[in-house]
């Protein structure tokens, strides 16, 4: 038998809000199992496999050439616009599915909550991580489509500001996603909520269009609201000379991380009783 | 030396809605804003004041009625749901079984389920990659190991959610009913393998209505009425008071009422006693005597009885008949009555068995219960025996048999 004392533990009415990372990390492997199980089974009954992650990508980014980019002369940053519109989109829909694939999470593993005693957190996280994995399946495609617009990358720059883009990008995912997990149980109107949230968040991020075409004086500070702001941004400097508006780019971190904290502690707040409800 | 745990005063309160749902739409809670008082509901406590300490290597049977608080109390020792009340503090890792194949997905294999539920029920990779092959032996569904488990039987299904969850090795082990599916021969097997649990030293707690398992598994019991801690001592005692609590006198027990509808004929009542007391537990070689009450508009030389034991497969292994005897109830006139049935050694192997009563007139059935009864037979050596009665090769036994031998020198 092991040490005993290893494994002390006590249940008691509702427990002050902490992270306990240290659960967290004991629990790692049930976290990756998790993860492994929602890619397995997102894949296995389709044809094209993974496919589907770079195929939305690259038709969405046809599309918005075609219209906004040649049809509507949507200007981009002095970039081309489909590099423009394909950078931006690959943050976008780790973005929007990881929320979507979040919101949902805690409804539907409902019967393994309410059998099974783990941090709960693992469900929306791990589900925000199969995002992640999309996002990692159109980076093969990144570099061709980077090749074929010859487009000009300052190899200095996307070395920090990538892997920069992409932490912003999963962090601002991670604020709404669990708060949209926690919320579903509650209240099951949410899961009408958010598709039609993610759909209008496109247009109200600067993802197929620059934050310099949005007019007024005070409208592009509550853009910058948008925690995808600063990821999308950072993300695309190696393309361009344009240096973003840095008070812009902070308000847009600033309020990634205000989701981040308001996310994780609304969430750490409800979810003991989310077996009572689900 | 310390409790494994320590359960204090724990108590649970849940608030009933009266509507269907029990999660909130979001316009229910906005109307709630303008309204001041949300008196739409009335608390109801689950679980009052319970307290109890587990020894390390105890096993602790739970027992109750449907709504004593059972799952309730599993679950907040599980850490699934909090208490409104009380603590609970636990010495060692722990585990909970309130449901075999928890997590189990119908897209994936076999060999990838047996990963993801022994995550889930809280094994490291480590430890299921070194059980694997234990595990897939156990399940039996070595064929399959590949196939999607959408393909499976629900048997096998089953089976293979049980092997998983019987290579989990906590310090505490908390288990809920999960013996009530499957079959026999399956059951037997997980008994057998919670036995071991049990012996190795481990602390089980196992929440069941078979009072035969309770009592074969476990050394202590508490029994929960409306929520609160009824009753607490060894398992036997806990398992009978139980059973004699008139509210428990429900379809399988020893002790059976039964509503008249029949006209010419009926029992009434049906009690089974091992050595003399309400039992559905029964040592290998106890006598079981089977009571039956009846009442009748026939004089009594037109009836008999007759009692089937089978097997937990279904089979019959015994059937007594009065007539088959040469037993006749003589000629009495319509009435009410008891007749009674003596088993001196019942011969039975450890096992679960059933048993038929039925009350027939020479040319019909009157009144048949079929699987009236169920009762387990667990295992007790023979005095003075050096090894153990091999279960592979007896159906029944003989206790009383002569031993001898001529010796030439």
């Amino acid at each position: 038998m092991a040490d005993s004392s290893d494994y002390y533990f006590e249940v008691k009415p509702k427990n002050a809000f902490s992270l306990n990372f240290k659960e967290l990390i004991e629990y790692r492997e049930l976290f990756y199992f998790f993860t492994w199980r929602d890619i397995k089974v997102k894949y296995r009954q389709t044809v094209l496999g993974f496919l589907w992650a770079i195929l939305q990508p690259i038709l969405l980014m046809l599309i918005f050439t075609f219209f906004l980019g040649r049809a509507l002369q949507v200007p981009s940053d002095g970039m081309t616009y489909p590099v423009f519109v394909f950078s931006g989109l690959m943050l976008w829909l780790l973005f929007s599915s990881g929320i979507a694939n979040a919101g949902n999470s805690m409804v539907s593993n409902a019967q393994i909550i309410k059998k099974i005693y783990f941090p709960r957190l693992i469900i929306p996280l791990s589900s925000i991580l199969v995002a992640v994995f999309d996002f990692a399946m159109t980076v093969i495609v990144f570099i061709p489509v980077l090749l074929f617009f010859r487009a000009s990358v300052t190899i200095a720059e996307a070395i920090w500001c990538w892997p920069l883009g992409l932490a912003l990008s999963i962090l601002a995912s991670f604020g709404p996603g669990c708060l949209l997990a926690a919320l579903n149980v509650k209240y099951r109107d949410f899961r009408y909520v958010i598709p039609f949230l993610v759909q209008v968040l496109l247009f109200v991020t600067p993802v197929i269009y620059p934050m310099s075409i949005v007019p007024g004086k005070w409208l592009p500070y509550l853009v910058a609201i948008n925690p995808m702001y600063a990821a999308i941004t950072i993300f695309r400097l190696p393309f361009t000379e344009i240096a973003p508006d840095f008070t812009l780019v902070m308000i847009s971190i600033v309020s990634g991380l205000v989701l981040l904290v308001a996310g994780l502690g609304y969430f750490r707040k409800t979810e003991s009783y989310f077996a009572d409800l689900a | 030396m310390k409790p494994m745990l320590e359960v204090q005063g724990v108590g649970k309160k849940f608030r009933i809605r009266h509507e269907a749902q029990p999660y909130l739409s979001l316009r229910e809670s906005l109307g709630g804003l303008f309204k001041k008082s949300r008196t739409n509901g009335e608390d109801f406590w689950a679980l009052r004041d319970v307290s109890f300490n587990v020894q390390p290597g105890d096993s602790l049977g739970i027992i109750g009625r449907n709504g004593a608080g059972k799952s309730t109390l599993l679950k907040i020792l599980s850490k699934i749901t909090p208490p409104t009340q009380g603590r609970v503090i636990g010495r060692g890792r722990i585990a909970s079984l309130l449901e075999v194949g928890t997590g189990f997905h119908p897209e994936l294999t076999g060999r990838e389920n047996i990963y993801l539920n022994g995550s889930i029920l809280g094994m490291k990779k480590r430890e299921i990659d070194r059980r694997f092959d234990e595990i897939v032996a156990f399940a039996g569904t070595e064929r399959f190991l590949d196939t999607p488990l959408k393909h499976y039987s629900s048997g096998m299904q089953l089976r293979l959610a049980f092997a998983v969850a019987a290579f989990l090795e906590p310090e505490i082990l908390i288990i809920d009913e999960v013996l009530a599916v499957g079959d026999a021969e399956f059951q037997k097997k997980c008994i057998g393998k919670m036995e071991d649990v049990s012996r190795s030293g481990r602390t089980i707690l196992f929440v069941s209505h078979n009072m035969a398992a309770v009592e074969s598994l476990c050394r202590s019991a508490v029994l929960l009425r409306e929520g609160k801690v009824a009753e607490m001592g060894p398992s036997h005692s806990i398992t009978r008071s139980y059973l004699s609590d008139p509210a428990a006198k429900s379809s399988n027990g020893p002790d059976q009422q039964f509503t008249t509808n029949h006209k010419e004929a009926q029992i009434t009542r049906l009690e089974f006693l091992s050595d003399g007391a309400p039992s559905a537990v029964l040592f290998m070689g106890n006598d079981l005597e089977v009571r039956a009450h009846f009442r009748s508009g026939l004089p009594s030389e037109s009836f008999m009885l007759g009692i089937v034991v089978r097997d937990s497969a279904g089979a019959p292994l015994l059937f007594f008949n009065n007539r088959n005897y040469g037993v006749s109830f003589g000629s009495k006139s319509p009435g009410s009555g008891i007749i009674t049935l003596q088993i001196p050694q019942l011969n039975l192997m450890p096992g679960f068995y059933s048993v038929d009563v039925y009350l027939a007139s020479l040319s019909k059935d009157l009144d048949v219960k079929r699987e009236c009864f169920s009762f387990q037979v667990v295992y007790k050596a023979f005095e003075g025996a050096g090894e153990p009665l091999r279960e592979d090769f007896n159906r029944v036994f003989y206790k009383n048999v002569l031993w001898k031998m001529d010796y030439n020198e």
